[in-house]
């Protein structure tokens, strides 16, 4: 086969996999123990970033961009006019190698549009995992996607050879669900993940009696959901993202600001702006609840079912409850500390170190690297200087953003005004 | 003044620490350390030329490792970042750790302990970069071959990650500003200086040193990366800190906007 229908091929089949967010190659734990090709017992590499600024660690393509599927928010849906392509097995596995080989990725990450069948299409993207892994010795990073629809049995096997599986949920409620993809069944997304889950599951207790059972799934699965294309709150949103953490034991849920890819009246129209910082917000609210103790109830509820857009939302919880606040640095225990706006979770363990030392004060949160501009309403620590006045959470609010420059400044400023 | 002395050493880590042993030994207040092919003789304090010893060395090695292994690893970080005065900073550094009951690397109210945290903590960032930014080219001869040019002295750093993760196939790193390299024949890491004053940046021009398969898959991967790429979406900033342009040089997919 010729350079130049390659070329094309890849052009095609990566422009129809760029929406799919996750690029993680990170959480496996598969050594280079036979002399092989690759690595991936160690942290995740991003290899390069894309001009948009996200990271390419895995070539990440699709087998092919045909689709029986016709959902409205996917750029391959039947019903769209662009070309179609589809890759050889063998095709995506002398990529794989070759750009691997240059240390150009992490290794691959292959999704497929729908064609013939679910159980079809999974056998494909099994078939290549399968040669990389026993053919060509390959101990690189793949994560491959569960096709909504496959059978129990293909994604067992697919469990043996991918380092992470996913099925992206895409829409976030059961109503927008029917809305945008009336042939798609709420329950064909659930099974796959149900059974990896299980899978999962029960290696790690096999593993425990017999060392040498297979390994499944290594770095867990994922989900992903699209922001902003039907009318879902925030509290949707990570009500659900919650609800698959939970139940289903994710290693991450993604978030996708919906980019317009069709002129469609059920969605937001060709040339509406992504929203990036809704989608970073969610990012944010996303760790408070992995990393800092947060329940999701305390930053999303009736009373306020979305995000703010001008502050984040750990500085929103805590002007809500400034009852909590001043927290002495010096005293205060870990889950306290990671409550305090500015304060991440790298500098709560370093000042957890270093105030075994001396007592802190604000030249020390300083050098450590704490934002002080937004801590310092809501923490005492070794000096008289501190905010006194019994401020209410508005002035509070006006002060920082006064004396801060966000990034995404220019796009709420004209709330901005309100403070001046 | 009478007994204060400046070491010059031969510019290799255990060179350095050997001079950490001696001053310990010699019980001296030390004015400075100096590699040998910087060194500048100070006013008031006589030198000492410091022959290194793999053996002092050592038993300074194990000493630090023995009082906290994450200090042993931040003063190894810190004094490859090439830090002019590093090697006085570390001393202190040290002094401070044997002086100390408790482990101080953790002590970040205290300005050295910070800094040399700081100074390790980005030395590992260059090294994490290295392993994302190495882009090898295949040669005529089946060699996989990448230059680089890190900010702070990192091959030392990076053998092993390459050596576990192409167990399989011949490289060549070569770090074109120290000028030596890491070569890996299927058997084993050797270091290397080449002659050859060529330097092989990722360039649009074709070299006879490569395959004509290498210049396919480079194309491939400059079609990847712009197909990837989501335009509504552009951030050429966020790029731009994520990939420095002192590194697009040697990145194929970066070759165009060289």
């Amino acid at each position: 086969m010729s350079l130049e229908r390659i070329k094309e091929k890849l052009n095609i089949l990566a422009d129809a996999a760029k929406y799919d967010v996750s690029c993680s190659s990170s959480g496996s734990k598969r050594t280079n123990t036979n002399k092989g090709l690759g690595d991936s017992s160690g942290m995740g590499i991003c290899h390069s970033y894309t001009e948009d600024g996200r990271c390419v660690s895995l070539l990440k393509i699709l087998m092919t961009n045909y689709c029986i599927f016709d959902c409205a928010y996917c750029v391959t849906r039947k019903s769209n006019d662009i070309k179609r392509a589809a890759f050889k097995i063998q095709e995506v596995v002398d990529l794989t190698i070759n750009f691997y080989r240059r240390n150009y990725i992490e290794g691959l990450f292959l999704s497929s549009g729908i064609f013939k069948s679910p159980d079809y299409t999974m056998e494909r993207l099994v078939a290549v995992s399968k040669k990389l892994r026993l053919e060509e010795n390959f101990n690189g990073y793949i994560h491959l996607k569960s096709i909504p629809g496959a059978s129990d049995e293909l994604m067992y096997e697919a469990g043996l050879y991918a380092d992470r599986l996913s099925v992206n949920i895409e829409i976030p409620t059961i109503s927008g669900l029917k809305l945008l993809a009336p042939d798609k069944k709420h329950e064909d997304f659930t099974k796959p993940m149900l059974k990896v889950k299980n899978e999962i599951i029960q290696f790690k207790s096999e593993r425990k009696i017999i060392k040498s059972t297979p390994k499944f799934a290594p770095a867990g699965q994922s989900t992903q959901m699209i922001i902003g294309a039907t009318g879902e709150s925030d509290k949707d949103i990570m009500y659900s993202a919650t609800h698959y953490y939970k139940n289903y034991n994710m290693k991450r849920v993604y978030y996708s600001g919906y980019v317009p890819v069709a002129n469609d009246k059920r969605l937001p129209s060709i040339g509406t702006q992504v929203p990036m910082l809704r989608e970073n917000r969610l990012y944010q609210t996303d760790w408070l609840l992995r990393f800092y103790g947060f329940q999701v109830q305390e930053i999303l509820n009736n009373e306020h079912p979305n995000l703010d857009i001008d502050i984040d939302p750990k500085l929103g919880w805590a002007l809500r409850n400034l009852e909590y606040f001043p927290i002495d640095i010096n005293t205060a225990d870990k889950q306290l500390l990671a409550r305090i706006p500015g304060l991440g979770m790298k500098s709560v363990h370093k000042i957890i170190s270093a105030r075994r030392f001396r007592k802190l004060n604000w030249e020390h949160l300083k050098k450590i690297g704490v934002a002080l501009n937004r801590a310092k309403y809501f923490v005492i620590c070794d000096s008289a200087r501190w905010e006194h006045r019994d401020l209410e959470a508005e002035k509070i609010k006006g002060m920082i953003l006064q004396n801060s420059s966000g990034k995404f400044r220019k796009e709420y400023s004209t709330q901005l005004s309100l403070f001046a | 003044m009478n007994d204060s002395k400046t070491f010059i050493y031969d510019g290799s880590f255990n060179g350095f620490l050997t001079a950490v042993f001696i001053a310990f030994e010699e019980k001296v207040h030390v004015a400075d350390i100096q590699k040998n092919s910087v060194s500048q003789n100070g006013l008031f304090s006589d030198t000492e030329t410091i022959f290194t010893s793999i053996e002092k060395a050592k038993r300074v090695w194990n000493g630090i490792q023995a009082k906290s292994s994450s200090a042993i690893k931040n003063i190894y970080f810190a004094y490859l970042s090439e830090t002019k005065g590093i090697e006085l900073l570390l001393y202190r550094y040290i002094r401070k750790l044997f002086a100390s009951e408790r482990s101080i690397h953790s002590d970040y109210s205290d300005g050295i302990v910070l800094k040399i945290s700081q100074l390790a903590k980005s030395v590992g960032r260059e090294k994490h970069r290295m392993e994302a930014f190495v882009r090898f080219q295949l040669t005529q001869d089946e060699v996989y071959f990448a230059n680089i040019e890190p900010d702070f002295d990192v091959l030392p750093l990076i053998s092993k990650h390459f050596r576990s993760r192409y167990a399989d196939q011949q490289w060549i790193i070569y770090d074109v500003k120290r000028k030596y390299g890491l070569f890996y024949d299927l058997q084993r890491v050797e270091i290397i200086s080449l002659d050859s004053q060529e330097i092989h940046t990722n360039s649009i021009r074709k070299s006879d040193t490569f395959s004509g398969e290498e210049y396919d898959y480079q194309d491939l991967w400059n079609n990847y990366f712009k197909s990837t790429n989501i335009k509504s979406r552009i951030n050429r900033k966020l790029h731009a800190q994520h990939v420095p342009k002192r590194y697009w040089k040697y990145l194929s997919e970066k070759k165009e906007a060289v």
